[in-house]
């Protein structure tokens, strides 16, 4: 295996264009396969969830699943595609292992949406449209192992051993024309946009959209062209790049790649290549060959899918709002800046701070409030523990009573970050764990006069500085006082009071 | 359509890896010659009113509900394999393809 030279970024970016595609296969997260009627579980023992259609046994009739089309058509209609009034199944022929009928169901020439669009946001706000060219149904393969050799890689294996579970998993693939103009932002535009269709397919429901688990996998092709020249450079097409941040790595590893080569005077191959994280760099796969002669033909298997109209009105009603519909209008609903909305987003918690203003709206919990403690309190707990802070184990019920006890001065803040502890020690509702852990701030004015009277003798210099108009050496006071009380008094009220007793305005 | 040559069929051996002599090209060749000719006979009586179809019956949306059926044991799904290793079946290493 020889390592290629690469040019640098910045120095491709100063004599070349990229342009990019993609195909990104969608994993259904349908109960049953795209064509049979056995389960589509991730995870299961080996061969179990098979029946004779993956197995492609004779004399089997596939049958398509219709919740599997519905998704497709919700992805079709999120993608901003036109949805085919009919299309058909294509049977997609080659002879590899990883599947036992020796071809793939797919669609060839009648894929079920096309001609579509996607506005994908970067991290600055630059919002680049990616046009979709279609987007169709197809099964997913089985999953080889390759043994003896070295383990795990196909180079030199021995032998391979097949597990079909995987084998019709509902598919769909969406493929992009050709992205031109994203100049050096390629990069972080790939990884944008695989991010983009991962979302929209988690937020429709209907994929897990897991890429570790293999639920939404890219193929990036990649050509450059010099400045000014209008046709496409040869590509490349690197498969299975399985991470975002990978899509990334991949498509600026690939720009360099061609860069160097196209300096060096040769053409491009084209060709596949696969991604390795480790190196974080691509390795020659097969060159696009008479291998790719897939002999495509219609599925006599199956009948055309018709989607009459009707039926795509009655599902575009069902979808949900855009995922960057539904940001624009949170954030302006919630009155953040462009930095703190951007930060919630990151960290995850836009879905928290929005169910914990819902259930705190009786008691009239701002959006700032929510923040507060979702940013605040419990994200930094979160990456301690190493998992989402939705998952942390915090209510938004649990938020707004925790609130609520700051708002009323029952605790003060040192308190509540206190009682948030306790409830993720499961010790119950904030109110309970104020009780138990006897936080509650001494609201008596009996107990807190007692302890001014103590503090103010025990520092008569500084009570005599108040006396004297210093207001602002009362600090020492408020001090002794919140000492003596543990933290439990309200600094505020104390503070009216010290000046109460020694007759001076605050 | 076209007719089906000898090359065609070595192209087509080829891709499914099947180890033909000289002798099983020329007389495939030969034999897939005659299917593809009286499949084109069909052509000839369609006139231009009946259109091209995949399918002999004019059916659409022939669907099943997502509702989980049964599923083969794992020995059952290898009892054909003519190799098998961990529940899995067991086939030779090929190498041009991930």
């Amino acid at each position: 295996m020889s390592v290629d030279t690469i040019l640098s970024f910045e120095e491709a970016m100063e004599k070349y264009d990229p342009v990019l595609g993609f195909e990104v296969h969608v994993e259904l997260n349908t109960r049953t396969k795209m064509f049979s009627s056995a389960p589509n579980v991730f995870g299961d023992d080996p061969n179990t969830n098979v029946n004779e259609v993956d197995l492609g046994m004779p004399g089997v009739l596939p049958v398509v699943n219709k919740a599997a089309v519905e998704s497709s058509i919700k992805i079709g209609l999120a993608l901003n595609c036109k949805i085919a009034e009919s299309c058909r199944f294509a049977r997609k022929n080659y002879f590899y292992p990883d599947t036992p009928k020796n071809f793939q169901t797919s669609q060839y020439d009648e894929p079920i949406a096309y001609d579509g669009w996607l506005d994908v946001e970067l991290e600055d706000g630059t919002v680049f449209r990616v046009e979709i060219e279609r987007a169709h149904m197809e099964e997913d393969a089985g999953k080889l192992t390759h043994l003896g050799g070295q383990a795990g890689r196909i180079q030199g294996a021995d032998y391979s051993l097949v597990d079909y579970n995987r084998a019709g998993v509902p598919l769909v693939e969406i493929v992009t024309k050709p992205i031109e103009g994203a100049g050096s932002r390629a990069p972080e535009l790939a990884k944008a946009y695989v991010a983009a269709v991962r979302e929209i397919v988690k937020n429709l429901g209907v994929s897990e959209a897991r890429m570790e688990r293999g639920n939404v996998r890219c193929d990036a092709n990649v050509s450059l062209r010099p400045h000014g020249q209008e046709r496409f450079g040869i590509r490349s097409e690197t498969k299975n790049v399985n991470s975002l941040r990978a899509v990334e790595h991949a498509v600026r590893y690939e720009i360099q790649r061609h860069a160097a080569v196209l300096e060096s005077g040769v053409p491009v191959t084209q060709e596949t290549r696969h991604w390795h994280e480790d190196t974080r760099s691509t390795t020659a796969g097969r060159e696009k060959s008479d291998a790719d002669d897939y002999r495509y033909f219609p599925e006599p298997d199956l009948v055309p899918v018709v989607a009459s109209r009707e039926w795509v009105e009655e599902l575009r009603a069902t979808l949900p709002e855009p995922p960057a519909e539904r940001r624009k209008r949170l954030k302006e609903a919630w009155g953040y800046s462009d930095l703190e909305f951007r930060d919630v987003v990151n960290a995850g918690v836009m879905d928290s701070i929005e169910e914990t203003i819902a259930a705190g709206a009786a008691v009239g919990l701002t959006a700032d409030a929510a923040r507060k403690w979702w940013m605040g309190e419990i994200v930094g707990r979160a990456k301690a523990a190493d998992v989402d802070p939705a998952d942390l184990g915090v209510t938004p019920q649990a938020i707004v009573e925790l609130n609520q006890l700051v708002v009323d001065g029952k605790i003060n803040n040192k308190m509540a970050s206190q009682v948030l502890d306790g409830v993720l020690a499961g010790e119950g509702a904030p109110a309970e764990i104020v009780e138990k852990r006897g936080l509650a701030m001494v609201s008596d004015d009996g107990p807190l006069l007692e302890a001014i009277d103590a503090a103010l003798a025990a520092q008569p210099d500084v009570a005599d500085k108040i006396r004297g108009g210093k207001v602002q050496a009362i600090g020492a006071i408020v001090g002794g006082v919140m000492k003596a009380t543990r933290g439990q008094a309200d600094a505020g009220r104390v503070r009216e009071l010290i000046l109460e007793k020694l007759g001076v305005q605050g | 359509m076209a007719a089906i040559n000898r090359d065609d069929v070595a192209h087509l051996a080829r891709l499914a890896r099947i180890e033909m002599s000289a002798e099983e090209l020329d007389r495939m060749a030969g034999e897939l010659a005659v299917i593809v000719d009286s499949v084109k006979s069909v052509s000839e009586v369609a006139g231009e009113d009946v259109p091209a179809t995949s399918h002999p019956i004019p059916l659409s949306n022939v669907f099943r509900e997502d509702v989980v059926g049964h599923v083969l044991t794992p020995a059952e799904a290898l009892s054909g394999a003519p190799d098998s290793e961990d529940d899995r079946f067991k086939v030779p290493a090929i190498l041009d393809e991930e």
